[in-house]
């Protein structure tokens, strides 16, 4: 029963995915304001100009079970990131905890560059693992923001309580965090850390507001059909046990 | 060759996620599973030769904190071949383990509690609104209603007021949250498992 439900809701999702991106390829996608978000496409814009680079950490979340969500949403901004600051003098970095992530941003990476048009000026040593647990891995990112001319420091992944100490060195060197993270206690060390964080599924936006296609502002929609969806069930359930029927 | 690496991953990802739902599928989901496991575990040693690749390059171009990364790829070369000849079970493996790797650990663990506690004052300063105070409010809570003092729970605070926060209010919130990242997880697996998002083959 419970693996039918799942088909279900998998099919459902699917269907709408399909159904909204086609109906929305010709329009242009309006979000609301996420402070965060709106720091980050400026943010883009002024590293290319004022000769520093970002770093852009994509947690140790492996790709082999449920965090690998959030990894992927961190490569889909990475590759946007990428292109658009391909051309500064000072390319930007990008750091994993988890082998197979790295490989993922190399390869991440190489496509933003190609897609700019600037396959040359790709460094593979731009993309990096830093450490295998989530200590080391925040020794390595935070050894590369205060040491690398950093100007932003951007986290998009699977980020614990060890996202507490790149936000400290962020705010020691006065690098500007935009910081967000699928897990509870990342998200709450963000929040107590940064200027503006991302909490819950506003790290799943982060490509559909960096201007990544029509895909991603879809997935937006669809995310809040489901959304609606899962209150209306909550809701019911709730007025169906107090009346009696279940 | 991109269109094929894509085909190759949409129906690698196709075989697993069915083997979820019907038993026909379980046989070639393990399989397929069993050899990401093996592709995650040479993964590692690709990581490894990309850490002592980035920081090589540090050491020869005399980069700023060059030193720490020379002592990083001698440490790493060092414990690798040791581990080779002596085998990971081997005392000495385990002295480096656990005299070493795990006191580092532990100190920047309880370097983060510092660090937390100097976020939470800072706070206010950065960001001064409802939120933050409620923020504050329930973090102060919870942690005297935790405080393990010689009498016992600390009154009202430790008996009634955190587990009514921590049981209620913060439960419902996490899971809230949860399920809007799960949401987020799907719809991103789905893109990944269209072809939508291919952070593979190089486009």
């Amino acid at each position: 029963m419970t693996s039918l439900l799942a088909l279900g809701i998998l099919l459902l999702t699917a269907f709408l995915l399909l159904v909204v991106a086609l109906l929305t390829r010709n329009s242009t996608p309006r979000f609301r304001e996420i402070p965060a978000l709106t720091r980050l496409v400026r943010t883009l814009g002024l590293s290319v100009e004022d000769g520093k680079r970002l770093h852009i950490s994509l947690g140790h979340g492996s790709l082999l079970d449920e965090r690998g969500g959030s990894a992927f949403a961190g490569l889909a901004a990475l590759r946007i990131i990428t292109e658009k600051t391909s051309v500064s003098d000072m390319p930007s970095v990008a750091s994993a905890g988890d082998p197979a992530l790295g490989l993922l941003t190399q390869d991440t990476m190489q496509a933003g560059y190609q897609a700019a048009g600037v396959e040359e000026l790709y460094v593979p040593t731009t993309s990096r693992v830093t450490g295998l647990t989530p200590f080391s891995y925040a020794a390595g990112a935070m050894h590369i923001a205060s040491n690398e001319n950093v100007s932003t420091n951007i986290m998009i992944g699977h980020f614990g309580p060890e996202a507490g100490l790149l936000a400290d060195i962020s705010d020691r060197d006065y690098v500007t965090l935009i910081g967000a993270s699928d897990n509870l206690a990342g998200q709450s060390v963000l929040y107590a850390s940064t200027q503006d964080a991302l909490i819950g599924e506003e790290l799943f936006a982060t490509g559909a507001y960096l201007g990544a296609g029509t895909s991603h502002s879809a997935s937006l929609t669809v995310q809040d059909i489901l959304r609606w969806l899962i209150i209306i069930t909550l809701l019911g359930g709730a007025a169906a046990k107090f009346v009696g029927v279940i | 060759m991109r269109v094929l690496t894509a085909v190759i991953a949409i129906a690698v990802g196709l075989m697993v996620l069915l083997g979820y739902f019907f038993a026909e599928f379980v046989g070639i989901q393990t399989l397929l599973l069993n050899w990401a496991v093996i592709l995650a575990g040479v993964a590692s040693l690709v990581g490894i030769f990309n850490l002592i690749a980035v920081h090589t390059d540090k050491v020869r171009r005399a980069e700023k904190g060059g030193v720490y990364s020379a002592l990083l790829v001698i440490a790493l070369v060092a414990t690798f071949v040791f581990g080779l000849i002596l085998q990971p079970q081997h005392q000495i493996m385990q002295v480096l383990l656990n005299g070493i790797i795990l006191p580092v650990e532990a100190t920047l663990m309880g370097l983060l509690t510092i660090t937390l506690l100097y976020a939470a004052i800072r706070l206010l300063r950065r960001r001064a609104d409802v939120m933050s105070v409620f923020f504050i409010i329930t973090a102060v809570l919870i942690f005297l209603g935790s405080a393990t003092l010689p009498t016992g729970d600390v009154p009202v605070i430790g008996t009634l007021i955190r587990p009514w926060v921590s049981q209620i209010w913060a439960l419902g919130g996490a899971r809230g949250i949860l399920i809007g990242v799960a949401l987020g997880t799907l719809v991103t697996g789905l893109r990944v498992l269209f072809g939508i998002d291919r952070p593979y083959g190089g486009k």
